[in-house]
């Protein structure tokens, strides 16, 4: 493996590395009593960090799959909440939360493995029988981890977690609740792209802006209509531990990064583009876009379900309202602004979006400006369409998120072929 | 004209196995009826010819048989598999490719990367391997290159493979779209209008690449043209329609001279004269 390792990957490796060690000693080594990145400085790069993995899941649905999706707070709500749900249960004593939401997603997408093996037998099965077989498998699987597995596990966890170091036991379950939330939001965006995506993208647009809508309304009311007394409806959640550290926060953008540049560059990856070229074209060589569209959605949403964990155990605090549907175009404008089907666009305009328009202008310009700032975006995007339509940075890579361009073949044989076909072809 | 293809072409074609038979294929859209108990056998090699004025169904046909649309009736069998219901991506693999009227590159990719999207049902390796970059993926990945490569080679664009698809010139966009529908490994060939847009020169050397083509793939042609120099050319037989309906069916020569023929194309008042 190391005999493939290339500059530029060892470059982006060394580049990383140094970044997560500067900005480690910045958040440790305090001068006069406060670190050199304050709190408020620190949320802001976390903050950053989590609408940048939004947004990399959204340019992944909008920027290189072509579907127009305003349905990334949704997920982004899922994540935070079903990863703030699970570890405020652990803090109290309580593991149902965290076997609920991970044993159920794996019963689940055992019995979604089953249901695709089982209808791939029959022929011209319509995408409604597929999206309620899911929908089973998903109520099924769910059910029986909060019914079987909660009774059966709970205490035998709470043993395992009291044997364990507090460190290391806070540690497992943050990992399994960021992952809970990840894979909770692709379940659920699986089962809500089977029906929506066969639509066309602006229809499909509408869809998930219905869909942010709903889950808005569901968190407003998830001590009355839904069972969780602890997330507090409309007042938000509070008592949420706060756990997220840098280290959590890099790696878990470095992985979306890593994860995202190998998805693309490959075979699959490919599909994923040629469907946003052309549709049409697409399947007729031979291409399943439904399959495609559904995968690039789900990734989609699974980082968004995962930036929500990192986002809510740090700022240990949820409430609704930050999740409406106005929020939803956050990610939208940030994939436009960094350039569509660009993931060093969407990083760099994640991070300047938080940090130059929350932070920057909040500090040094005079009181009152902030609420300008919603006059301002809207100018800076239309100047934007204007002189630059295709993003700050366009399609740019930087080198080791470029699609290295195989040599040219040229061998003798093949030559000689061309030669004759050369006078012949068009 | 019951069976779908003229009697007269000899008993070497005869004794062929059979591609593709179309029996019965009318479709409609809403109330407009665009094709009408259209019927055609295809054997192994053969280089058939479907024409028509504008609007006649020809496209409509191609539709039909690669699942774009659903048959309102009638079947299409390809190598015994009857076509009708599937989605599209399962008729291309079986062995069938198209290409379009239109253009439709991939034009904003590399000419190389239009070529591997076409191979991806054969990639040889999944998500896995990708995300996590297996020795697999490296592998299947160099392999599929190469033969993406060698194959824009034979159509001569290995020069043009980094070239962006949308910037080539229109005679190379098509000779890519052509190199692109073979990459997907098919048996039957649907050229959609090939000639469109082209001058007289430009057809002859098309003509010559569907021969070669043909003789180097082993393939199956039909084609649907506009052009007739180039249909009456190349083609062994042409089956003629007109409102959705099949007028006539013979090699060139005979549906040359059919008066239906010349009726549909020139009106009535070109026989009487």
């Amino acid at each position: 493996m190391w005999q493939r390792l290339r500059g530029s990957t060892a470059y982006f490796l060394i580049g990383a590395l140094a970044l997560f060690v500067i900005v480690q000693v910045f958040l440790t080594v305090e001068i006069q009593g406060t670190p050199i990145i304050n709190n408020y400085w620190r949320g802001l790069i976390f903050w950053g960090a989590a609408i940048t993995i939004v947004s990399l899941g959204l340019n992944l649905i909008y920027g290189f799959n072509g579907q127009f999706s305003l349905g990334q707070y949704g997920f982004y709500a899922i994540g935070a909440y079903t990863s703030a749900d699970i570890t405020y249960r652990y803090v109290r004593g309580d593991n149902s939360a965290l076997i609920v939401v991970i044993g159920g997603s794996i019963l689940t997408l055992l019995l979604m493995w089953g249901v695709s093996a089982f209808l791939k037998r029959f022929y011209g099965v319509n995408t409604i029988t597929v999206f309620v077989f899911n929908v089973l498998a998903a109520v099924l699987g769910f059910g029986l981890a909060a019914g079987i597995l909660v009774p059966i596990a709970n205490p035998m966890l709470s043993a395992i977690f009291g044997a364990l170091p507090t460190g290391v036991a806070q540690s497992v379950v943050f990992l399994f609740a960021l992952v809970g939330g990840a894979v909770l939001s692709g379940i659920i965006s699986f089962l809500f792209g089977i029906p929506v995506l066969e639509l066309g993208s602006d229809y499909f647009g509408i869809a998930t802006l219905g869909f942010t809508i709903i889950i808005k309304v569901l968190l407003d009311n998830t001590d009355t209509i839904l069972p969780f007394p602890e997330m507090k409806g409309a007042r938000g959640m509070v008592g949420i531990p706060q756990w997220t550290t840098w280290p959590w926060v890099f790696f878990s953008l470095f992985l979306v990064v890593l994860v995202m540049r190998n998805l693309l560059h490959s075979s699959t990856g490919r599909t994923i583009v040629a469907v946003r070229e052309d549709e049409r074209a697409a399947e007729l060589v031979g291409i399943d876009i439904a399959r495609s569209k559904i995968l690039a959605f789900v990734i989609g949403s699974v980082f968004a379900g995962l930036a929500g964990g990192i986002r809510a155990h740090d700022l240990a605090f949820l409430h609704p309202q930050s999740f409406n549907f106005i929020q939803s175009f956050n990610p939208m404008i940030i994939v436009v602004f960094g350039g569509l089907g660009s993931i060093t666009g969407t990083v760099f305009a994640g991070f300047a979006w938080i940090i130059l328009l929350e932070g920057v202008l909040r500090l040094y310009l005079p009181g009152g400006f902030e609420t300008w700032r919603f006059v301002v975006y809207p100018l800076v995007l239309i100047l934007m369409m204007l002189l630059r339509p295709e993003g700050l940075l366009g399609q740019y890579e930087i080198p080791f998120l470029r699609q290295r361009l195989p040599g040219m073949l040229i061998r003798n044989e093949t030559q000689t072929d061309e030669l004759a076909v050369e006078e012949v072809v068009i | 004209m019951t069976k779908g293809r003229p009697e007269d072409l000899g008993p070497e074609v005869e004794q062929r196995p059979v591609v593709l038979t179309i029996s019965g294929l009318t479709h409609f859209f809403e109330s407009l009826r665009a094709v009408y108990d259209f019927s055609v056998t295809i054997k192994q090699g053969e280089l058939v010819g479907l024409i028509g004025p504008n609007g006649a169904g020809k496209t409509t046909v191609f539709n039909l048989i690669t699942g774009v649309y659903h048959a309102t009736e009638g079947g299409i069998q390809y190598n015994g598999a009857h076509l009708v219901g599937l989605p599209s991506y399962e008729i291309i693999q079986m062995g069938i490719a198209r290409t379009f009227q239109n253009i439709r590159l991939f034009s904003n990719l590399t000419v190389l990367d239009n070529v591997r999207i076409a191979y991806h049902p054969h990639a040889g390796y999944g998500l896995v391997d990708s995300t996590l970059r297996l020795r697999r993926f490296y592998d299947k990945e160099e392999d599929m290159t190469e033969r993406a490569q060698e194959f824009l080679a034979i159509f001569g664009l290995a020069e043009r493979q980094d070239d962006i698809a949308g910037s080539l010139p229109y005679g190379l966009q098509r000779r890519l779209e052509i190199a692109r529908a073979l990459a997907t490994q098919p048996r039957l060939l649907l050229l959609d209008e090939p000639a469109a847009g082209m001058n007289p020169q430009e057809i002859d050397q098309l003509m010559d690449l569907i021969h070669f083509i043909r003789d180097r793939f082993d393939l199956t042609i039909l084609l649907v043209e506009h052009r007739m120099r180039l249909v009456m050319n190349i083609c062994e037989w042409i089956t003629v329609m007109d409102f959705g309906e099949i007028i006539a069916r013979g090699t060139p020569d005979v549906v040359r001279n059919d008066p239906s023929v010349i009726e549909a194309y020139l009106g009535r008042q070109a026989i009487i004269q």
